[in-house]
């Protein structure tokens, strides 16, 4: 398990950490779906504090979790948002679809 | 005049979806020697990322094949980057540009080379069907103190 998962009833805190690319992107985003499908969540904050690099498969860990959590009537927080990391989010418009908090 | 470079590395890896932190990393290590920003390693980092990922997923979708990186540095501290495979080619590059599209799945944001576009000065892909796919990226790196290449 590479995400570390914390928090109570229906509002849980997901943080990633580590290198965020291809050739880790499905196993996050089979963690992330998991996590979702059995917490049912009113509110996931991602915290990506501890990410030390991402791409573009980034853009689309992030894009499904938010998906899924408005599927599902809750809301998405992406927290903690390092520098690069924040650079590649912004470069594809998500500020505009959820803030991007540092 | 042809600018010379000042600085030349040749790097051969197969397809591997391991070999995209290798490949941002060696680029980065090499890129080290111009004193960059750390904005400036990040930037190149995640374009080459970018391009390499681009070789495994979609130039030998079914199979393993060769990814080649060229990193060239030159005088006024311009970086170039030549990804190129000989898998399937961009039917076409105009499309593949654009921001959202992709022929991957759903685990692809398809924004590969919009990030490539605004992390580099600029982006040239050259693809033919069934040869092979090169991408050839530069950015100016700003001036500082005391750089020598």
């Amino acid at each position: 398990m590479s995400i570390a998962c914390t928090g109570e009833g229906r509002t849980l805190r997901a943080a990633l950490s580590g290198e965020v690319d291809h050739h880790r992107a499905r196993a996050l985003m089979g963690e992330l779906d998991t996590l979702i499908e059995s917490a049912l969540p009113r509110s996931l904050t991602l915290d990506l504090s501890g990410v030390t690099f991402m791409d573009s498969s980034g853009i689309a860990v992030v894009l499904r979790a938010w998906r899924r959590m408005g599927e599902l009537g809750g809301v998405l927080r992406v927290s903690g948002v390092p520098a690069q990391a924040g650079k590649v989010l912004r470069a594809a418009g998500l500020d505009r679809l959820f803030a991007l908090e540092d | 005049m042809k600018q010379q470079p000042g600085n030349e590395v040749l790097l051969r890896f197969l397809s591997r979806s391991a070999n995209e932190g290798f490949a941002r990393t060696a680029a980065a290590c090499f890129v080290a020697q111009l004193d960059p920003t750390l904005e400036e390693v990040n930037d190149i980092k995640t374009a080459v990322s970018e391009a390499v990922t681009n070789c495994i997923v979609h130039a030998y979708p079914n199979c393993l094949g060769p990814v080649q990186m060229r990193l060239r540095l030159f005088e006024d501290r311009t970086v170039e980057v030549v990804v190129k495979d000989s898998g399937v080619g961009i039917a076409d590059i105009e499309q593949a540009r654009t921001p959202l599209f992709t022929t991957g799945n759903g685990e692809r944001s398809g924004m590969g080379f919009t990030i490539m576009e605004s992390f580099m000065d600029q982006v040239k892909v050259r693809s033919r069907l069934g040869k092979g796919t090169t991408v050839v990226m530069r950015r100016r790196l700003s001036s500082r103190a005391a750089a020598p290449v």
